[in-house]
């Protein structure tokens, strides 16, 4: 029943897109479709992961900072890790970027066991990183923080400069891909919205052959229209096969895009579920606590406004996905 | 299929047209280029001495003498950090290569590659210990100040016995060294001197490493914000160690000139000089946070200040002026950037 479940979920996805199979055909010798074709349960039984977390725990000095968290990423999916301020979002990512290493469990990408020492290593592994503010430099051209660290050059030796012209021209053209309405790559990337600024670091890694792309609350920053276009923009990415991890304090940005849901609390996690088995309600109650959220319902009830938000974005995210939000 | 006929790039609405003028106002030096400009114009009537193709010669030469320094300084700056010890870490690289050559009587262009050395430590040191403790710029270089200020005066009176040191000109490589270091070119009648060529070689090379090479981009990165670049793989530490590295090239650069220009150096001098350095970068439009500026800018900047010494002295006007002069230029210029840039951004 699962496995009927996943094909027509598949095609939903890919249909309209067009970056379905031909897409993952260009990606290594590991393809979504063969990766699922056996799949059973999604959480515990798949053939290799693009990444997956064993077990993971860090602690700085005598305070623990994470323990025992176990996930898994897949191409051309999004795995969802919520958590309040303070439940061990942050440091399991900079695990996953480089920023730090794990001390318990096992980390595997693409099954071989690895440990990250720089962003540079974790790079070169795939893993692209977006932080919510550290994305981009403001005072420099959009074409120079799309190429950062990763300049196109001409000539050689001390002759070696950069390819301006190329470099601009890739810029323009990957942004547009991602559908977004540019005004001018020599621009400041402080002169964007919150929203662009996002879009252009996720273009970059997209560009910079990610494999996985880390997005460190992307929306959190960002009002209910913006945070619209990045949830469209994660899916884009989504369906261009990479694996995506979404980190959010905000279920109702989650549930509509996330594949698989990690919830941490307190460094711990408390859950981890497949889209399938759980709801947007469930999520909800599980990430604040039952009579915690009861209470805080009622609180935003009162002061109004809440719903007509969560609305919107739901909209909006339907009429990008096709799908009906629940 | 008129579908596939992509309309003209219809001009966003968020973007006016932005005139040619408008982008060149965006330019960095812009607002130290029309002080330039303004102040050379005003000596010119004041002054009509200015003018002269000699005294003019004569302005960009002291402009030089600031402007090598200013380089380094400005791309330091635009990497987002600050030397307080380049004033005095010029005269330290002259009192090296001064007493070395002379305490063990070897050929002057032994000191003088032993100065580039030392130099160069100094401008690591400064980064290393930067990167190391995070501490900022202003307290690490202020104290890398004080120890060179001391160093300086009592190693100079240890070895030489004397504030300042033994004349070397009469050594091995003095004549070869000072053709180098301290020349005057005779260029149509007029007196060039050595550094104003080395100057404009150094604010053409940087000019093209900050704006056309990935270290430039780095450079800009990790004094706009550290933290991005080095998320994007941006070798943070490295490129600020090597800026420090840089100021201290030009700091040998300038030692040398002023050790050969004559042949002995004052232990006690250089005090003060980090301040124009900075305000020369400041008044070429670098910004005090870092990730903004130009090399050229930088130059500008140094120009200004060569103006205003000699014009001042051409004017005929008493000299206590300069500093007052100083000020506010400073203030003016980086009034007028900050119009021009708000401007240029607004548009």
């Amino acid at each position: 029943m699962a496995s009927n479940d996943m094909t027509s979920n598949e095609t939903a996805k890919h249909g309209p897109g067009g970056a379905g199979t031909g897409a993952h055909g260009a990606g290594p010798d590991i393809d979504q479709e063969t990766l699922l074709q056996h799949e059973k349960d999604t959480l515990t039984h798949t053939p290799v992961h693009l990444m997956e977390l064993e077990a993971v725990g860090k602690h700085y000095g005598n305070i623990i900072a994470l323990t025992e968290v176990t996930m898994a990423v897949d191409m051309g999916r999004v795995t969802c890790v919520l958590g309040d301020n303070g439940a061990g979002k942050s440091t399991l990512i900079k695990i996953i970027a480089g920023l730090h290493q794990h001390d318990e469990g096992t980390f595997k990408i693409m099954g071989e066991e690895r440990r990250l020492g720089s962003p540079r290593e974790a790079l070169d592994a795939g893993i692209a990183a977006v932080y919510q503010d550290l994305a981009v430099v403001g005072l420099m051209p959009i074409w120079r923080n799309f190429f950062l660290g990763s300049e196109i050059t001409i000539g050689r030796g001390p002759f070696r400069r950069l390819d301006v012209k190329r470099m601009k021209e890739v810029t323009k053209s990957e942004l547009a891909q991602m559908g977004i309405d540019l005004r001018d790559v020599e621009q400041p990337v402080g002169q964007l919205s919150g929203g662009e600024r996002q879009c252009v670091a996720i273009a970059r890694a997209v560009h910079f052959g990610a494999k996985a792309l880390i997005l460190d609350e992307p929306t959190a920053a960002l009002g209910v229209k913006q945070s619209g276009v990045v949830l469209r923009y994660i899916l884009q990415a989504r369906d261009r096969g990479l694996g995506v991890i979404f980190i959010t304090h905000n279920p109702h940005h989650a549930y509509p895009v996330g594949d698989r849901f990690l919830l941490l609390k307190r460094g711990k996690s408390i859950g981890y579920y497949d889209k399938k088995d759980i709801t947007l309600e469930e999520l909800t109650a599980q990430m604040a606590g039952g009579a915690e959220l009861a209470e805080l319902a009622h609180e935003l009830e009162a002061m109004g406004g809440h719903g007509e938000l969560v609305d919107q974005v739901q909209a909006e995210v339907a009429e990008t996905t096709g799908q009906t939000p629940r | 299929m008129t579908t596939l006929i992509k309309p003209p790039p219809a001009l966003d609405e968020r973007v006016g047209r932005r005139s040619m003028v408008a982008n060149l106002l965006g330019r960095p030096e812009i607002g130290a280029l029309v002080g330039a400009i303004v102040l050379f114009i005003f000596f010119s009537i004041v002054a009509p001495v200015f003018l002269q193709a000699n005294s003019f010669a004569t302005v960009l030469y002291g402009s030089s003498t600031i402007g090598i320094m200013a380089v380094g300084v400005a791309l330091l700056m635009i990497g987002g950090e600050f030397d307080l010890s380049a004033g005095v870490a010029v005269i330290s690289s002259a009192l090296t290569a001064s007493l070395f050559s002379w305490y063990f009587s070897t050929n002057v262009w032994i000191g003088v590659g032993l100065a580039l050395v030392v130099s160069l430590t100094i401008g690591f040191v400064n980064g290393w210990i930067l990167m190391k403790t995070k501490l900022p710029s202003f307290i690490v270089t202020l104290a890398t100040f004080l120890m060179l200020t001391g160093l300086n005066l009592a190693l100079t009176r240890l070895i030489g016995g004397s504030v300042a040191t033994p004349s070397i000109a009469t050594m091995d490589g003095f004549a070869s060294a000072q053709a180098v270091f301290s020349n005057d070119f005779i260029i149509a009648g007029v007196d060039i001197k050595s550094p104003v060529f080395i100057w404009i070689i150094l604010v053409a090379i940087t000019s093209w490493l900050l704006l056309r090479t990935r270290v430039g981009n780095w450079i800009f990165a990790v004094g706009g914000d550290a933290n991005a670049a080095r998320a994007v793989g941006v070798p943070v530490r490295w490129t600020k160690i090597g800026l420090f590295m840089g100021v201290g090239f030009c700091g040998w650069v300038l030692g040398m000139h002023n050790l050969f220009a004559f042949d002995a150096v004052q232990s006690g001098e250089g005090i003060g000089n980090e301040f124009l350095y900075i305000i020369a970068a400041v008044i070429g439009g670098c910004l005090l946070t870092g990730g903004y500026g130009s090399a050229i800018g930088g130059a500008i900047g140094a120009f200004i200040f060569g103006m205003a010494n000699k014009g001042i002295v051409y004017a005929q006007w008493n000299p206590d002026w300069f500093k007052f002069f100083l000020g506010l230029m400073l203030l003016l210029a980086t009034i007028v950037n900050l119009i021009v840039k708000r401007r240029a951004d607004s548009k």
